[in-house]
C-alpha cells in the first residue's frame, strides 16, 4: 500500500506543485486578504465590532457623501457616452474607410495613455484655466468642476474605447458585406445591419470599461474637480484626512461595484462572442466613398488636434517663465523644487516602473505557463485562472486602501514591506495583471502542445524548455507585457496615493503636489517628462518588434 | 521475456473509455503498428506507453521493470509527433544538440559528432544550419526522427508520423523509416490510421477499435485471417454475405467470375465498373450483399468483355471464405 501511494505521488512533479502553491499563496497575500480586509472594515465600527450595514446607512444618510455618489455617476455616464461614440467613430475611420494617414491617426490617438490622468487635467488647466492659453484668447469655460472632470475623462478613456473597437473592427468578415452587396443592400444599411451587430458585445464591454475608468479615477478630479466631489476624492479624504477607515471601506466597496458588474458582463459576453470569426473569413475590401472619407478625415483630425493642443498647452507652460505674463523661453521649470519631490520623483517612477516591468513580466509568464501548460493539478490551475482575472475588476484605489488596512498592521508578518518601493511595485503588478496575463496565455496557446511531451521524452527539465523555447517563441508577447507594465506604472496614481512615503514620491504624485503648491509650470514640465519617457519606451518597443519580425522572416525564407 | 508489456490498462476520459482492458506485448527490435480508426484509443495507448498520460488501472512493464508510474523523462524513449514539434527557434542541428545536452558527461565535440552522425543517417547533413520553417514537410519529419534517435533511446514512438505529408513523400519515407529502424534495431511502436502504412512497415500489427484490441498479428495474418468482422472490414476490402445465422466474408480478389455453364454460386447484373490501374473492380448486387465487388487483374478483365448491365456468374471458393457470428454493421 505504501509503495502504491509513493508511486502515485511520484507521478506528480513536486517542483510544479510547489510553484503552483507558491503562486496561489502570493495571490492570496497580495489580493484576497487585502480585499477581504477592506470588505470586513465596511461592516465594523472603529473598535472592530461587527455593525452590519450601519456604516452603509450612515453613508446614505449623509447628504454630502451621497452627493459625491450622484456626481460620480453623472460624470461617468456623460464620459461614457462621448468616449464610446468618439472611440467607435475614430476606430471606424481607421479601419473601414479609405482616409489617408491611418497609421499616423492610429498612433497619435494613443497619446493620452502615455501621461497620467492628472496630467490631462494639468493640460486642460494650461489651456482653459484662469491664466490659460485659450482663456487668454477670450474663450472662457467653467473648467473647474463637472466640465473639467468630464473633459479629462473623455481624453483619458477615448483611447481605451478606440483600442477596443479597433480590435473588433479590424477583424471583419468581408464575406457578409459581399453577400449584402450582391443583394443590393445600401452602404448605410450595411453598417446598421452588419457592422453594428458585429461590435455589439464590444459596445457593451467598452461602455463598462469607460464607465469604470471614469468612476474610479482619482488623478483628474483631485486637481480639476474644484468643489465638485466624487467617490475617489471622498475616499482619499476619508482615509488620509479623517482616518475614518470604516467609511473609507464603504466608499471603496461602492467604487468596486461597477467594476465587478463589468467583470461579470465581460465574462458572459466573452463566451457569447466566441467563434464569431472563422478561418474562412475573407478580408474586407473597403469601397470608394469620397464624402464618407472626407467626413471621417475631418473628425479624426479634430480629435488628434485636440490631443496635440493639450500637449502643446503643457509644453508652452513648461518652457515659458511665467505664462502669460512672461513668455520668455526657459528651461528653469525643469529645475524642480525639492519640496514637491523634485526630479528625484521622476527617477523614482522610472525605478518603480522598471522593477514592475521586470518582475511583473517574469511573474505573468511563469504564472500563465503554470496555468496553461501543466497537465496535472487541474483544480489548482482553475483557481489560478480565476485569480488571474479578478485584478481586472479591482480599481487601483481599492487596492491601495486594501493594502493600508492589511499590510499597515503591526501584526502582519509582511508589515516590513509597508512604506517601501516593494509595496508600490506589488500594487502595480497586481493592478495591471489581467491584460498581460491574457496576452501571455494567448501567446502560449499558439505554441505546439507537444513541445512539453517531446522535452519530457528527451529528459529536458521544464524550466529549461521554458527558458530556451517557450520564452523565445513568445518574445513579442514578453515585449508587449514589459512595455504595458512600464507605461502603466509610469502613469498610475490611484493605488500609490495611499502607499507612497514622503521619502519616496513618484512623478504622478509629485505633479499633484506641484499643482497644490502653485508651481504649475513644473507640473506641466513633469507631465512632459513622463510623456517623453513613455513615448521613448514605445518607440524602442516598436523598433524591437520590427527587428524581431525581420529575423523571423529570414528564418522562414 | 518481451521488451514491453501493457497489461489490462483502463483509461477513461469522463465516462468515455479510451482504453478498456487493453493488453499488448512488443518484442525487442520489432516494429509494431497500432492501427485503428480515429478515436479508437490508439494515441492514448501510445501516450500511456510514453508516460505522457496517466492510466486509471493496469500496468506498463518496460524491459522487465514496472514502469507504470515512471515519469516520461525516466523512460528513455524517442518520440516523433504528427506536428513534429521541432523547436522553431533552433536550427536543425540545434534541435538535436538540445536533446543531447541532457546526457551528462557528454562533451561539446561528442555531441556534435553524434548530431552529424544522425543527420547523415536521415540524409540532412547539408540542411543542418537551416531553421525548421525553411525545410519541406518531409525534411522536418526526418529532422524530428533524427532528434528522436540521437539520444540512442531504448525504444522509439511514432505518432502518425507521416499523416501530414503528401502521398509521394509518405511512400518514400515509409521505406526510409523502416530502413533506419532495422539498421538501429530499435524497438519501435507506431500509431497510424493508414492500413497501407501498417501493412507495409510493421512486423506486427495491433488493430484497435472502440477502446479494445481487436487483433494482433503479422500483416499477412491480419489480412488473410482477420479474427473479427471489424478487422475484416477495416483492413483492405471485404464482401460480407448475410447468412441465416452467421455472416460469411470473402476478399474481392478471391471471387471468381465463371461461365454460365460452369458450376456457379451466385449470379448478378454488373452494376458498375471501376478502373483502378492494375486492377479493375466490378460491382454487382446480390440479395445477400448490396454492394458486392470482384477485383480482377485489368489484363484479365480486358479479355472478358464485361459491360454494365450484363449478367455475370460468380464462384466463391470455400477455402477463402471467412465466417463471423456478429453483424458487420455493428462492427464497422
Amino acid at each position: 500500500m505504501m509503495v502504491l501511494v509513493k508511486n502515485r505521488l511520484a507521478r506528480f512533479s513536486m517542483g510544479q506543485l510547489t510553484i503552483l502553491i507558491l503562486m496561489l499563496s502570493i495571490f492570496v497575500v497580495i489580493m484576497v486578504l487585502p480585499i477581504l480586509s477592506l470588505f470586513t472594515r465596511a461592516f465594523q465600527d472603529n473598535a472592530g465590532e461587527f455593525v452590519g450595514f450601519s456604516n452603509f446607512r450612515a453613508y446614505f444618510e449623509n447628504p454630502s457623501l451621497l452627493r459625491s455618489l450622484w456626481n460620480t455617476i453623472d460624470v461617468s455616464l456623460t464620459t461614457t457616452v462621448f468616449s464610446v461614440v468618439f472611440g467607435f467613430l475614430f476606430a471606424y475611420g481607421v479601419t473601414r474607410t479609405n482616409i489617408r494617414f491611418k497609421r499616423f491617426f492610429r498612433y497619435m490617438v494613443l497619446i493620452p495613455i502615455f501621461i497620467p490622468t492628472i496630467a490631462h487635467a494639468v493640460g486642460l488647466i494650461s489651456l482653459f484655466g484662469r491664466q490659460g492659453i485659450i482663456t487668454g484668447l477670450g474663450f472662457e469655460i467653467e473648467l473647474f468642476g463637472r466640465l473639467g472632470i468630464i473633459l479629462s475623462h473623455v481624453i483619458f478613456t477615448l483611447p481605451q474605447a478606440f483600442l477596443m473597437f479597433y480590435v473588433s473592427l479590424e477583424y471583419a468578415d468581408g464575406r457578409l458585406h459581399e453577400a449584402a452587396e450582391s443583394m443590393g443592400v445600401k452602404p448605410l444599411m450595411q453598417v446598421i445591419k452588419i457592422t453594428l451587430p458585429e461590435v455589439k458585445y464590444t459596445f457593451i464591454n467598452t461602455m463598462f470599461v469607460c464607465f469604470t475608468l471614469a468612476f474610479t479615477d482619482f488623478g483628474a478630479p483631485v486637481v480639476i474637480g474644484g468643489g465638485y466631489s466624487v467617490l475617489a476624492t471622498d475616499l482619499f479624504v476619508q482615509i488620509t484626512g479623517l482616518f475614518n477607515f470604516n467609511m473609507g471601506a464603504v466608499v471603496g466597496t461602492l467604487l468596486l461595484a461597477p467594476a465587478v458588474l463589468a467583470f461579470v458582463i465581460n465574462r458572459i459576453t466573452n463566451t457569447a462572442n466566441m467563434g464569431a470569426m472563422s478561418a474562412k473569413s475573407t478580408k474586407l475590401v473597403i469601397k470608394k466613398n469620397t464624402l464618407r472619407d472626407v467626413l471621417f478625415f475631418i473628425f479624426c483630425s479634430i480629435i488628434i488636434l485636440c490631443f496635440l493642443t493639450l500637449v502643446a498647452g503643457l509644453a508652452i507652460r513648461a518652457f515659458t517663465t511665467f505664462f502669460p505674463f512672461d513668455t520668455s523661453l526657459t528651461m528653469a521649470n525643469f529645475q524642480f523644487s525639492t519640496t514637491t519631490g523634485g526630479i528625484g520623483s521622476f527617477f523614482n517612477s522610472m525605478q518603480m516602473s522598471l522593477l514592475t516591468a521586470v518582475i511583473g513580466t517574469a511573474f505573468v509568464f511563469i504564472y500563465a505557463y503554470m496555468a496553461e501548460k501543466i497537465e496535472s493539478f487541474g483544480f489548482l490551475r482553475k483557481i489560478a485562472k480565476l485569480f488571474s482575472l479578478i485584478p481586472m475588476a479591482l480599481p487601483g484605489m481599492v487596492i491601495g486602501v486594501g493594502y493600508i488596512l492589511f499590510f499597515n498592521n503591526p501584526g502582519n508578518p509582511f508589515n516590513f514591506a509597508f512604506g517601501t518601493i516593494g509595496i508600490l511595485v506589488v500594487a502595480n503588478i497586481l493592478s495591471f495583471f489581467s491584460v498581460p496575463f491574457l496576452t501571455a496565455t494567448g501567446a502560449l496557446k499558439k505554441l505546439d502542445k507537444e513541445f512539453e511531451s517531446v522535452s519530457d521524452s528527451m529528459n529536458v527539465p521544464r524550466w529549461k524548455l521554458f527558458l530556451r523555447v517557450t520564452v523565445p517563441l513568445s518574445f513579442p508577447a514578453v515585449l508587449e507585457t514589459f512595455m504595458y507594465y512600464f507605461v502603466s506604472s509610469m502613469v498610475t496614481i490611484s493605488a500609490l496615493v495611499f502607499l507612497y512615503t514622503p521619502a519616496f514620491r513618484v512623478a504622478s504624485i509629485a505633479i499633484s503636489h506641484m499643482h497644490a503648491e502653485g508651481v504649475f509650470a513644473q507640473a506641466a514640465a513633469m507631465s512632459l517628462l513622463i510623456l517623453l519617457i513613455n513615448v521613448a519606451v514605445r518607440l524602442i518597443y516598436e523598433l524591437t518588434n520590427i527587428f524581431y519580425k525581420q529575423r523571423e522572416k529570414r528564418r522562414q525564407a | 521475456m518481451s521488451f514491453l508489456q501493457v497489461k489490462n490498462v483502463i483509461k477513461r476520459f469522463g465516462t468515455q473509455y479510451a482504453l478498456n482492458d487493453v493488453s499488448v506485448t512488443v518484442e525487442k527490435g520489432e516494429l509494431v503498428c497500432i492501427l485503428g480508426p480515429s478515436g479508437c484509443g490508439k494515441t492514448t495507448l501510445l501516450r500511456i506507453i510514453a508516460g505522457l498520460e496517466k492510466l486509471d488501472s493496469g500496468h506498463v512493464i518496460i524491459d522487465g521493470k514496472n514502469a507504470t508510474y515512471l515519469p516520461a523523462s525516466k523512460r528513455n524513449f524517442g518520440i516523433v509527433f504528427q506536428s513534429y514539434a521541432l523547436f522553431p527557434n533552433m536550427t536543425v542541428i540545434g534541435n538535436i544538440i538540445f536533446a543531447l545536452q541532457q546526457k551528462s558527461k557528454t562533451s561539446k565535440e561528442e555531441m556534435e559528432i553524434r548530431a552529424i552522425e544522425v543527420l547523415r543517417m536521415v540524409d540532412l547533413i547539408e540542411h543542418q544550419n537551416k531553421y525548421p520553417r525553411q525545410l519541406s514537410g518531409g525534411q522536418q519529419q526526418r529532422t524530428a526522427l533524427a532528434r528522436a534517435i540521437a539520444v540512442s533511446p531504448s525504444f522509439l514512438l511514432l505518432d502518425e508520423p507521416l499523416s501530414a505529408l503528401d502521398a509521394k513523400v509518405r511512400t518514400k519515407l515509409r521505406g526510409e523509416i523502416r530502413a533506419i529502424q532495422k539498421q538501429l534495431g530499435v524497438t519501435t511502436i507506431m500509431v497510424t490510421h493508414d492500413q497501407e502504412e501498417a501493412l507495409t512497415m510493421a512486423d506486427t500489427v495491433i488493430v484497435m477499435n472502440n477502446a479494445v484490441v481487436e487483433q494482433t498479428g503479422s500483416p499477412k495474418e491480419i489480412y488473410s485471417n482477420p479474427s473479427t468482422a471489424f478487422v475484416a472490414g477495416f483492413i483492405g476490402s471485404m464482401n460480407f454475405l448475410n447468412g441465416e445465422s452467421a455472416m460469411s466474408a470473402i476478399r474481392p480478389e478471391k471471387v471468381k467470375i465463371v461461365e454460365r455453364r460452369e458450376n456457379y454460386d451466385y449470379s448478378s447484373q454488373v452494376s458498375s465498373i471501376e478502373f483502378r490501374g492494375a486492377l479493375t473492380r466490378v460491382f454487382g448486387r446480390l440479395e445477400e450483399a448490396e454492394d458486392f465487388c470482384i477485383d480482377l487483374a485489368s489484363q484479365d478483365f480486358d479479355v472478358m468483355n464485361l459491360r454494365e448491365g450484363a449478367m455475370m456468374y460468380l464462384k466463391i471458393p470455400q477455402e477463402h471464405t471467412l465466417s463471423y457470428a456478429e453483424a458487420v454493421g455493428e462492427a464497422l
